[in-house]
């Protein structure tokens, strides 16, 4: 079975998840969340994930479909208490990244009077200090990967260094997945690598959709082609209905 | 305890410069007929503490606020809030932004008599520049570490709304998050509670740990089916939750200031029945 470029993204975000144990797997946008279950259903069977809302359910359910049985209950408060006591990575969205892994999702242009304002801060500054952080960008372009982003709201490998190593030792940043590549911070200074790029996409392409320098270390590889079975459970299973091509087109 | 009152009596209570705590999460479970109340009063220069959604969105519409005290504010089904959105643009509102979790702190805090409780989250963000009042608070234990002391959310009046309460003001939800309102509750003056259905004392039924808000914490409680619409409660619009529609089309009026014109004169210039008739008509053309 030949994959689609959404196909793709989803086992790339579902790989973010992979080694990571009996802890919960949050998810923003479609692929993610997808992602987040179909590791759940495949390698990473320990994880946890929920409904979308404030249940956990029993089993990793189909996208957009009610919670069935369920084996916890995760409601706001306890979501964020969560996030302090750690056992949970997080995969958010982002407006704006920069080459140091700081995210915007607050505004763009001058916070006092924006350009645009966007969610607010949400709970970027506290899941990236507290828990394992992945980015989830759906669209990557040199308006989302910016060489300094307007306002901090997930906290990026300099910003964590100024906190000193006691502040900052749960901050741990670990890959961005685009629609064109997967990253990570693997430098010596914490800054973006190129990890791989999706098959059908060249170097060059990733390079022009990014407004910094980006670190390429040699020959890139192609990111990972889904399994027979993970095609399967995406399409029959979690995403009957394609949902995923309304986030990145087929 | 709570006295059984009017939209009208709680709302006539409030005045201008008030700070103001408005329970719910995002379009979900919002008090939006105390909402609808403050738009059309003569109250000004409101601080509206809230995880903000609809309520936030209309009362920057109406010009009644001065400061947003906010992790965010979101239809949650749609991401962006079009009437924040634009007070934020024009420079009309203040803000002070803090993050979902630290926002929890400052309403445990506040909910508890603290000055503040420390946290993590914030450090490293911009939520510290953007906020120059907030102070960090040195661990006095051996680990020295540093954290974020959050300022207790103190507010002079907390409104939520509720799916049952009894005539005494206590309260129940029928939904699966109760969201911060107990804690808004707590961290109030006075907290006034409006709910889709009153009951007798005794009568709630019901398991009790959905009992989240208790009469002691509350002043006056209303009766007023329908007065989460068109956000996310149980109780309404035939239990399918959130008037999506609805919410469409308060969106896409609201990016537009002559539909906008036409929406506020339609839903917004009666009372609390006068609008639930309205979106009833509205229901029955689009069928």
């Amino acid at each position: 079975m030949s994959a689609t470029r959404a196909e793709i993204c989803v086992v790339a975000c579902a790989e973010a998840w992979r080694g990571d144990g009996e802890i919960l797997a949050a998810a923003m946008g479609t692929c993610s969340i997808l992602g987040a279950r179909l590791a759940r259903l495949t390698f990473e069977p320990g994880l946890l994930t929920t409904d979308g809302g404030a249940l956990l359910t029993a089993e990793a359910v189909p996208f957009g479909a009610p919670a069935g049985a369920v084996e916890g209950w995760l409601p706001f408060r306890e979501h964020l208490w969560l996030v302090q006591n750690g056992r949970r990575h997080v995969m958010m969205g982002a407006s704006q990244i920069d080459k140091r892994g700081n995210t915007n999702i607050s505004a763009i242009g001058d916070w006092p009077q924006p350009k645009s304002q966007l969610l607010g801060v949400r709970g970027a500054p506290g899941n990236t200090i507290c828990n394992p952080t992945s980015y989830w960008i759906p669209k990557q372009s040199t308006r989302v990967f910016v060489p300094k982003v307007d306002v901090v709201s997930g906290v990026g490998h300099d910003r964590a260094a100024e906190l000193g190593p006691r502040a900052a030792r749960f901050h741990d940043l670990r890959r961005v997945v685009t629609d064109l590549a997967v990253f990570d911070f693997g430098t010596p200074d914490g800054s973006m690598r190129l990890v791989s790029v999706h098959p059908g996409v060249e170097v060059e392409q990733v390079k022009a959709a990014t407004g910094f320098d980006l670190t390429v270390d040699g020959d890139v590889p192609q990111t990972r082609q889904p399994t027979d079975e993970e095609l399967r459970v995406i399409r029959e299973v979690l995403d009957p209905k394609g949902l995923r091509y309304r986030e990145v087109k087929a | 305890m709570g006295v059984v009152t009017s939209i009208e009596d709680i709302v006539g209570s409030l005045e201008s410069g008030m700070t103001i705590g408005i329970g719910g999460w995002g379009s979900r479970r919002k008090p939006m007929a105390l909402v609808r109340a403050i738009y059309r009063s003569a109250l000004t220069d409101l601080t509206i503490v809230s995880y903000g959604g609809p309520d936030v969105g209309l009362l920057c519409a109406a010009g009644k606020v001065r400061r947003v005290v906010a992790p965010f504010v979101t239809l949650d089904s749609i991401a962006l809030e079009p009437h924040f959105r634009a007070a934020r643009q024009r420079g009309a509102v203040e803000f002070t932004e803090y993050d979902e979790g630290m926002f929890m702190f400052g309403l445990l805090a506040a909910a508890h008599r603290l000055p503040f409780l420390p946290t993590r989250a914030g450090l490293g963000s911009d939520v510290m520049r953007v906020n120059p009042g907030l102070r960090t608070v040195r661990s006095p234990y051996d680990d020295g570490e540093e954290l974020v002391a959050v300022p207790a959310l103190t507010m002079d009046v907390a409104l939520v709304h509720m799916d049952v309460a009894d005539t005494r003001g206590n309260g129940r939800y029928l939904g699966p998050d109760p969201y911060m309102d107990d804690l808004f509750a707590k961290a109030a003056g006075r907290c006034f509670v409006s709910c889709d259905r009153m009951v007798e004392p005794g009568e709630l039924g019901g398991p009790p740990q959905t009992l989240l808000v208790s009469r002691m914490h509350v002043t006056g409680v209303v009766e007023t089916p329908g007065g989460g619409h068109f956000t996310d409660c149980h109780s309404n619009h035939g239990g399918q939750g959130r008037d999506e529609m609805f919410q469409l089309h308060y969106a896409a009026s609201a990016a537009d200031p002559e539909a906008w014109a036409v929406f506020a004169d339609r839903f917004l210039s009666g009372d609390e029945a006068a609008y639930q008739e309205s979106v009833q008509q509205w229901r029955e053309e689009g069928r």
